[in-house]
């Protein structure tokens, strides 16, 4: 059989010089590789971001608090929102498909290897670029140094005359560079899906990883491109004395917000889609079922690309557009939430009548389904253009996208790292740490979000650095901070998990999860060129057909 | 076991990229229409695109013309007539090279007798932008045009190569059409 692999013993080279390894790893094309360096920079970028998110809570425990400046608040949101979305989720997800996506199609790497470690340092210079603010904005002026003009920059905060100095040109410099290194390999997964596919894998018997992850591409393409757009006329405004967002010289601050939302609400699909990409592999192999409605999650999440792109406006809904367009976007978004709704039943429907194991990866894709709804109840009733005027700017809002945010991506994230743990490592993982990690989380999570939403609905404005006494907010934001506490030390028994298990860990055999997607026919960690003989497939799982010849299921598809 | 799909063909890497690249630049031009179509007799001062523009049509037809130019090219290689690929490719580089030609004649004008930069109003910012952005695309493309000219004449470039000419050869085509719009927004539309 095609699909068996060959077990290589693991030459043990005594030491090599560090030199060397790093070497290794600053040239490498491979995609595993550079996967891992995704997903291991993103890593740092969440902990540098939940410091920061950390930072805020403690100024906002109690009130008149003077933990930190008003202007360093200011920094500490925009950064930790630029550096949450652009470069901890963005380079996780690209990680985890740049790791996978080749390995379940059978292919031997990327279709293009050298596009994607340059697309990679492009991302990673990135990062370096907007943290260079710190030690680099000043500029002249003596202004502030890192960006405060929060995470999407509304014009005309982000001209000369309201942002002397260089932070705002780290900010946008930062974010067109990454977006052009998110093209490159957007481009390479979609080439990679089109082109490498092993014999026998059509379209339809694509993984389903694979599938969300080609849309989630397609996806990138065309809506990364606008926002690096508009920050090429940012620059020309800030740099060449344009006047795109100049409202004195007839410039719209408006079309700032369409620009920038184009982009911005379709993201958050390009981060969700690939949380549930890993939803869609792990439910089903802990439920001991075939993922149930495939075909209906494909087109599913087709309809959700497309969707996307037409609800923007839903987040300008306080600008005073017309009684039109309110209704289309209303409309609109609240059309997103019919294939949403079905992917949930999908899941659902997968698990119904299973063998439920319930190991930390499957615990956390119930709490996804579980939070992902309540995030989704939320998004609906932001929808509605009335209760959004009411509401938008508040912490109800911020405590919504949270929800989708950590609720349901990162907590994706999470059941992806500790499923996917073995294969990358080749080490089994700590289940006790595991739940712990997976239980202080959930808890701080809950603790954290929950109330978020009260002192919104109280009436208390996003972005404040400080409220006054007896507003009736001080015991909530007291019990915010301190889920953010919990979900700290989850985070640090997660990647104290990672870290021991990886020295210290049980060897964990090339299929610990008994699954049966082609990734898991090879060794763990696989071998540089993943497989010695190219798969031939003939359904959509595969290694199933391989482990029970007497029933396989390319009968049935 | 026999492969059972022993005949299975993919879509070649190359062509499937560049439509993803393609596809990706369309937004980035897109969003620079609109913003143009947008801005259009918002300027608060002068000069106006009524009083200044004139629709380059002669170094239109050459850029338009060139599409053809590096099919033919493409063409002859494939059928490796080196020679006809030669002449072909040189004058798609010669076509691109007098359109760009004309741009920066245009730009002369307008900076020099009518003071017209990219600072001086909307319709400066927004007119030097859009032609601009896709000046850099005519010269990205004639680089590349450029480097394989440069094989083509050390005799490296063989019938084996004509996959990857036609890679190039796509982005050109696509470099034409947007100047189609361009041109129908600035000239036409905007004037």
């Amino acid at each position: 059989m095609a699909t068996e692999t060959m077990a290589w013993p693991t030459p043990r080279v005594a030491s090599r010089p560090f030199v060397d390894k790093l070497h290794d790893w600053v040239t490498t094309v491979d995609h595993k590789r550079l996967g891992l360096m995704y997903i291991v920079y993103a890593l740092i970028f969440l902990v540098i971001g939940g410091i920061e998110a950390t930072i805020m809570r403690i100024q906002l425990i109690r009130p008149n608090n003077d933990f930190v400046s008003p202007q360093v608040f200011n920094r500490m949101f925009t950064m930790h929102g630029t550096t949450m979305i652009f470069f901890a989720a963005m380079p996780m997800v690209f990680g985890f498909a740049n790791y996978l996506v080749p390995l379940m199609i059978g292919a031997r790497d990327m279709a293009f290897p050298r596009l994607n470690a340059f697309s990679f340092w492009l991302t990673a210079f990135g990062g370096l670029l907007l943290y260079f603010s710190l030690l680099g904005a000043n500029g002249l002026y003596g202004a502030g140094n890192a960006p405060d003009v929060g995470w999407f920059a509304y014009a005309p905060l982000t001209s000369l005359a309201f942002s002397p100095g260089h932070s705002t040109d780290y900010w946008t410099l930062s974010i067109l560079v990454s977006g052009f290194g998110s093209i490159g390999t957007a481009i390479n997964i979609v080439a990679t899906i089109i082109s490498m596919r092993c014999p026998g894998m059509t379209f339809g018997k694509m993984p389903l990883l694979v599938w969300l992850n080609f849309v989630m591409s397609a996806m990138v393409l065309f809506v990364i491109s606008p926002l690096t757009a508009a920050q090429i006329m940012l620059l020309i405004d800030r740099f060449l004395g344009g006047h795109f967002f100049d409202t004195q010289a007839g410039g719209s601050a408006v079309i700032w917000m369409h620009f920038f939302w184009i982009f911005g609400h379709p993201e958050v699909y390009i981060l969700v889609i690939p949380a549930f990409a890993f939803m869609s592999e792990i439910v089903p192999v802990f439920s001991r079922k075939v993922m149930f409605g495939y075909p209906v999650m494909v087109g599913a999440t087709v309809a959700i690309g497309f969707l996307s792109m037409a609800v923007w406006a839903h987040h300008m809904f306080t600008i005073g557009m017309s009684a039109n367009a309110n209704g289309f976007f209303v409309l609109s978004t609240m059309a997103i939430s019919v294939p949403t709704g079905i992917k949930i039943f999908n899941w659902l429907g997968t698990m119904w009548g299973g063998k439920i194991q319930l190991k930390t990866p499957m615990l956390f894709c119930i709490a996804f389904l579980f939070q992902f709804l309540i995030a989704g109840l939320t998004g609906i009733m932001l929808a509605a253009a009335p209760f959004d005027w009411q509401l938008a700017g508040s912490y109800f809002l911020v405590a919504h996208f949270h929800y989708v945010i950590v609720g349901a991506i990162l907590f994706a994230i999470f059941a992806a790292f500790y499923y996917w743990f073995p294969k990358m490592s080749g080490k089994l993982y700590s289940e006790t740490l595991g739940k712990w990690s997976f239980w202080l989380f959930l808890i701080g999570f809950h603790l954290t979000f929950d109330f978020m939403h009260i002192p919104g609905l109280l009436g208390m404005p996003r972005r404040i650095y400080t409220y006054e006494a007896g507003r009736g907010w001080e015991i909530l934001n007291l019990i915010v901070t301190v889920g953010a506490v919990f979900q700290a030390v989850g985070v640090l028994v997660f990647v104290y998990n990672l870290v021991w298990s990886y020295f210290r860990g049980k060897p964990a055999g090339n299929d610990p999860w008994d699954a049966w997607t082609l990734e898991w026919s090879t060794s763990s960690p696989p071998p540089d060129y993943n497989f010695a003989t190219i798969p031939t497939v003939r359904s959509r799982r595969p290694l199933w057909d391989l482990k029970h010849p007497d029933d396989p299921d390319w009968k049935y598809e | 076991m026999t492969a059972p799909y022993p005949n299975q063909t993919l879509p070649a890497r190359g062509p499937v990229a560049m439509f993803g690249l393609i596809a990706a630049e369309s937004a980035i031009f897109t969003i620079f229409v609109v913003a143009y179509i947008f801005y259009i007799g918002k300027s608060q001062t002068g000069p106006q695109p009524k009083d200044v523009l004139e629709a380059p049509i002669f170094f239109s037809i050459c850029l338009l013309s060139s599409s053809l130019t590096i099919h033919r090219a493409v063409e002859a290689l494939r059928k490796g007539r080196s020679m006809s690929f030669n002449a072909w490719w040189g004058s798609t580089i010669l076509l691109g090279a007098i359109f760009l030609l004309g741009t920066a004649s245009e730009w002369h004008r307008l900076i020099y007798n009518y003071g017209l930069t990219i600072s001086t109003n909307l319709f400066g910012t927004t007119y030097y932008s859009l032609v601009g952005l896709h000046g850099f695309h005519v010269v990205v493309g004639l680089i590349g045009l450029i480097t394989v000219m440069a094989f083509a004449l050390l005799g490296k470039v063989k019938p084996e190569h004509a996959p990857r000419a036609y890679v190039l050869s796509l982005y050109w085509h696509f470099v034409d059409i947007v100047w189609v719009v361009v041109f129908t927004v600035v000239y036409v539309i905007g004037r």
